[in-house]
């Protein structure tokens, strides 16, 4: 499985989530620190999620980060939430 | 978590500098770009800063993500309050928060570039 894969899906069972983009973003940043060949190093995410509406925004990207934690430790450098409840 | 010797460096930092933030490079060289956008936005608000580069200090590297349970870096601090990182930071310059959070908390917001 892909790293973006890996990224949804965990994001989905942990949010269920109305809307959900991962976007992968390495190309963008080819040749600069933390960036591999064949990419899947720089991602973006866009989650909309009910779940969201109770925390503010500090407490829904800690949420996202801890679903994705297994991620951040290893080959993800740099990922980018937009995290809403609507 | 206070066991933690670095926190004590880290508090000391954000309790002594209204506006802290823990960066990679200096406000005058970012060495990433998501640090860079925070310096942007902390200039364009004309907000003085203390700016603290984390690449050369491991322990405060990663201490500061202990510090506020927030794994990356950027990390801004205004008064001792951890606010975001770089996308909850420029959220917030986006949509005007930011200006009104400075504001209510008595900075005086000079805009670099009014529109």
């Amino acid at each position: 499985m892909s790293v973006a894969q890996s990224i949804e899906e965990k994001l989905r069972a942990a949010f269920d989530p109305v809307s959900l983009a991962v976007i992968d973003e390495s190309h963008q940043h080819a040749g600069h620190v933390g960036a591999r060949p064949g990419g899947e190093t720089h991602f973006r995410v866009e989650i909309t999620a009910k779940i969201f509406a109770d925390l503010n925004r500090v407490e829904r990207q800690r949420r996202v980060y801890e679903v994705l934690q297994e991620e951040l430790d290893g080959p993800v450098h740099a990922l980018s939430v937009s995290a809403s409840p609507s | 978590m206070s066991d933690n010797p670095v926190f004590e460096k880290i508090k000391q930092e954000v309790d002594d500098n209204p506006v802290v933030l823990f960066m990679k490079g200096t406000p005058v060289f970012p060495q990433c770009g998501f640090s860079s956008v925070c310096v942007q936005v902390l200039s364009n608000l004309g907000i003085p800063f203390k700016g603290i580069d984390v690449l050369e200090d491991m322990d405060i590297r990663e201490g500061v993500k202990a510090y506020s349970n927030w794994p990356t870096i950027p990390q801004l601090y205004v008064k001792g309050e951890f606010v975001g990182g770089c996308d909850i930071v420029r959220e917030m310059y986006e949509s005007g928060e930011l200006i009104e959070y400075f504001n209510t908390n008595g900075f005086d917001v000079k805009l670099a570039n009014p529109e």
